[in-house]
């Protein structure tokens, strides 16, 4: 670097504050204009950042998803409540194809780095969502494997929602505590894992000294359509998902099994002192790693994979008949009166009749992470699940599956985590010319269970 | 003050006061008028500016060469004279933002087509819109202070480097491994604590400090790794399988004096006449240690031997937070809320490596720490890293 750019010893009434090249993200990244209406997702539409809801729920399901767990390596609620500040800040700009930082990648200071890390100037928005949630460990810490109970660092152990429970060890299950928990989580989707990875590498930058990341998992391939726009997408058995999933246009099943609704605040109320009222019109997402033993799969006859599943591998039919959208009937039978529907299938595991009618909004995604010192593809199903509570809408049909269900054979949940997703913020974040605001009035995700 | 140059990280540490800084568009859509932004069209023969006078404030001049030469563009102070700001060596057909606190007087812009002659010159205006800008007081002084203080340092350093290097060196060739294990990391300590400084000497730094999984095919080792290795030998299967060949009597010798002679050269660089480092290098220098640490030492790397890396942690943040330090009273004073972070995160970072020894009493070693040890450090060491990041842009800034 030459010595004479260095302007600022001259003193005087002007100090340069950086040279800079012109230009911020591309005009490519700007808003195309459509949003969440089910339509084909289009590489340059964008999702509004602010409703009742967070984005990224019955968002459609986008093609990509990469998703981060955060431990805070700070106790000061202050702290805390800034990244938080910050955050949204950069997810409303992000979301809208904007950079994350009022400069951008190739602009402000040239002896500062750009508040922007670039890879995704040129690129569109790609439907990109963010989506924050809390996990557990933020209320109440993690308690030590002898049962000492954790610490409550930002004083919320009273706010902590009633759904917001330990799960429970599940059959099976092969955790792995570094790809487990945590305490804050964000989904970012799109349909570039460019721009999806983008957003998190930004937001994780933002976060250094207040959290640090604790587990990430890049997916692809999303296994559930969450819009009856969307074709039902197959998982890496080769098998269609979520063809009975939530769909956005059921609005009222969506309010019943997604939505955490007021009563549950004063349901938590009961326990004296606990206030979780914040929680009203947000959500619960279950995140499960879920290793699929895929090389003894691919090795496994057609008439036992269509028996393990309980649906056909093509049209993706119930094995009781019909087409793919056909309720599965569950009390059918063939020859020697056995099930059509076999007693251990994951459909008859999985159905809402065998779950007292509850239902979840699947968001999985496949992955694949390499292999494994064996040569084995370390590969499987990101499993997200959006449910207003985990108590009634995920432990009791997990508990069965991991016991019950024939595939489990075929795979290993190696990581696990609980979050509570706070309702959407309000459209007073934005300022007319739809960039966020960020004085100290400025709305913040999950801002209640601060107030 | 330079806040709104501050980054969207800048607005992470600094959520608060900074928020006007973090709303501003992106510079494409900062035109509006009365915003401060000035466009510069810099051809052959012509300087246009899109305007004569702007607001006092931050100001930006976009600054285009139409030309078909390389170009400059300068504001200068009323006498014409005084350099206050300037874009240089900008290419034909390039634009670049020249981001500017202007306080409210009379100035002379000017276009250098070709970057040689009078240039073409015109007055510039920045009136008076209320805006306090930038902070007052005796920079200048207090930079040449800090550049002369951290020189100081520098030398100190040095002078304590080569007479260990020295006794390292004669106790390895006698054959005493013992004390020449014994002294290794704590002379290292001197060298890692001013490394960004020898590295400004082209080659001596791989001569000193090249670890051997960077070696070309073909390029002779020397330095402080080899004899690293020799110290703590490798058994077979953590050298690539192979058994480990000592180095012989005439090998110890030539790696024991070219170390001591590379060392020396490095000190005699130090003091000559007129070395000197600049505001901007100490910043840089800053940042470029605890990258050391986030890339090589917090991954065991460079000590892959002797597991003494977290003396090169310490020692690299010891010198991360003098030039930090002598930084401090102009960062303070164009930023004090990055110097509060900064303050706050170095003092977690040492506390971390502190837990784990001392440059006195010896420190941990690397294969002795947990994988959640090991993180946290890492987690600290990016704690500090991204806002002194910033401070190089702060300190040029000040006025």
């Amino acid at each position: 670097m030459s010595r004479r750019a260095l302007i600022g010893f001259a003193g005087g009434g002007l100090a340069a504050i950086g040279v800079a090249a012109a230009g911020g993200f591309a005009a490519g990244r700007e808003r195309a204009g459509q949003t969440a209406s089910g339509q084909h997702a289009g590489a340059t539409t964008t999702y509004p950042f602010t409703g009742t809801h967070q984005a990224g729920i019955v968002t459609p399901a986008q093609d990509r998803m990469y998703i981060a767990a955060f431990d805070l390596t700070t106790t000061s609620r202050d702290e805390l409540v800034a990244l938080l500040r910050t955050w949204t800040a950069m997810a409303a700009r992000l979301t809208q194809g904007h950079p994350a930082g009022p400069f951008g990648p190739a602009s402000g200071p040239y002896d500062a780095p750009p508040d922007d890390t670039g890879e995704a100037a040129d690129l569109p928005p790609a439907g990109l969502t963010i989506t924050f949630g809390f996990g557990r460990s933020l209320f109440v810490g993690t308690p030590a494997p002898d049962g000492t109970p954790g610490v409550d660092r930002f004083g919320l152990a009273h706010r902590l929602p009633g759904g917001l429970v330990e799960l429970p060890h599940f059959p099976k299950d092969t955790l792995d505590p570094a790809r487990s928990d945590g305490d804050l989580v964000v989904q970012a989707c799109a349909d570039d894992p460019q721009v999806a990875v983008h957003a998190i590498r930004n937001l994780s930058r933002a976060a250094f000294g207040t959290a640090a990341i604790r587990w990430t998992q890049l997916g692809y391939g999303r296994t559930s359509s969450t819009s009856t726009a969307q074709a039902t997408p197959r998982n890496l058995f080769g098998f269609k998902d979520g063809t009975a999933n939530l769909k956005a246009e059921e609005p009222a099943a969506v309010e019943e099994h997604v939505w955490v609704p007021a009563a549950d605040a004063t349901a938590d109320a009961s326990d004296p002192g606990t206030d979780s009222a914040w929680m009203t019109g947000g959500s619960y997402l279950v995140a499960r790693r879920i290793r699929m033993v895929i090389e003894t799969w691919d090795r496994t006859s057609l008439r036992e994979q269509e028996t393990l599943i309980g649906r056909t591998k093509g049209e993706g039919a119930p094995l009781s008949g019909g087409t793919e959208l056909t309720e599965p009937d569950l009390a059918a039978t063939g020859r020697g009166d056995a099930p059509l529907i076999a007693a251990t299938s994951h459909v008859r595991l999985a159905h809402p009749s065998t779950n007292n009618g509850v239902r979840m909004l699947r968001r999985g995604y496949n992955f694949t992470d390499g292999n494994d010192s064996l040569g084995r593809l370390d590969a499987g199903l990101f499993f997200i699940a959006y449910v207003r509570d985990p108590r009634t809408h995920y432990i009791p049909m997990q508990t069965t599956l991991s016991r019950d269900d024939a595939l489990m054979e075929y795979l290993l949940h190696t990581g696990s985590g609980l979050f509570a997703v706070p309702p959407g913020l309000p459209a007073e974040l934005l300022t007319a010319d739809g960039s966020p605001r960020t004085g100290p009035d400025a709305p913040y995700v999950g801002q209640a269970l601060f107030a | 003050m330079p806040r709104s140059a501050l980054s969207a990280a800048a607005c992470a540490a600094l959520v608060l006061p900074f928020a006007a800084g973090c709303v501003a568009n992106t510079p494409a859509s900062t035109s509006a008028a009365g915003s401060g932004a000035v466009t510069v069209d810099s051809s052959a023969t012509a300087c246009t500016l899109s305007a004569a006078t702007a607001p006092s404030g931050t100001l930006t001049f976009s600054v285009t060469n139409s030309g078909t030469d390389v170009t400059e563009f300068y504001v200068l102070a009323a006498d014409g004279l005084r350099v206050v700001a300037e874009v240089e060596n900008l290419g034909p057909g390039l634009t670049r933002d020249l981001v500017v606190q202007a306080r409210p007087g009379t100035y002379v812009t000017q276009c250098k087509p070709g970057m040689v002659g009078e240039g073409i010159r015109s007055d510039f205006t920045v009136t008076d819109s209320g805006t306090t800008v930038g902070p007052t007081g005796d920079t200048a002084t207090q930079l040449a202070e800090a550049e002369e203080s951290y020189v100081s340092y520098v030398k100190d350093q040095v002078g304590t480097l080569i007479s260990g290097t020295q006794e390292f060196a004669a106790a390895y060739v006698a054959g005493d491994d013992a004390t020449a294990r014994d002294l290794y990391a704590a002379t290292r300590l001197h060298w890692e604590r001013i490394e960004p400084v020898a590295e400004s000497f082209g080659d001596l730094d791989p001569f000193l400090d090249l670890r051997e999984a960077d070696l070309e095919a073909g390029q002779a080792w020397t330095g402080w790794h080899l004899i690293e290795k020799d110290l703590w030998a490798p058994a077979a299967d953590a050298n690539g399988g192979v058994a480990y060949t000592p180095l012989t009597q005439t090998q110890r010798e030539a790696a024991a004096a070219g170390l001591v002679a590379n060392t020396q050269a490095v000190v005699d660089a130090v003091n000559a006449p007129g070395f000197t480092f600049e505001a901007f290098q100490i910043a840089n220098g800053a940042k470029a240690l605890l990258d050391e640490v986030a890339t090589g030492k917090i991954t065991g790397e460079e000590e892959i031997w002797s597991h003494t890396d977290l003396w090169d942690v310490q020692a690299n943040l010891d010198g991360a937070r003098v030039a930090f330090e002598v930084l401090r009273d102009v960062a303070d004073a164009a930023d004090p809320e990055l110097v509060k972070t900064l303050d706050a995160r170095f003092t977690d970072l040492a506390a971390l490596v502190s837990a784990q020894g001392s440059a006195e009493t010896g420190f941990t070693s690397y294969d002795a720490l947990s994988t959640d040890q090991v993180k946290q450090i890492a987690a600290a060491v990016d704690a500090v890293s991204e806002p002194l990041s910033r401070l190089t842009a702060t300190v040029t800034s000040a006025s």
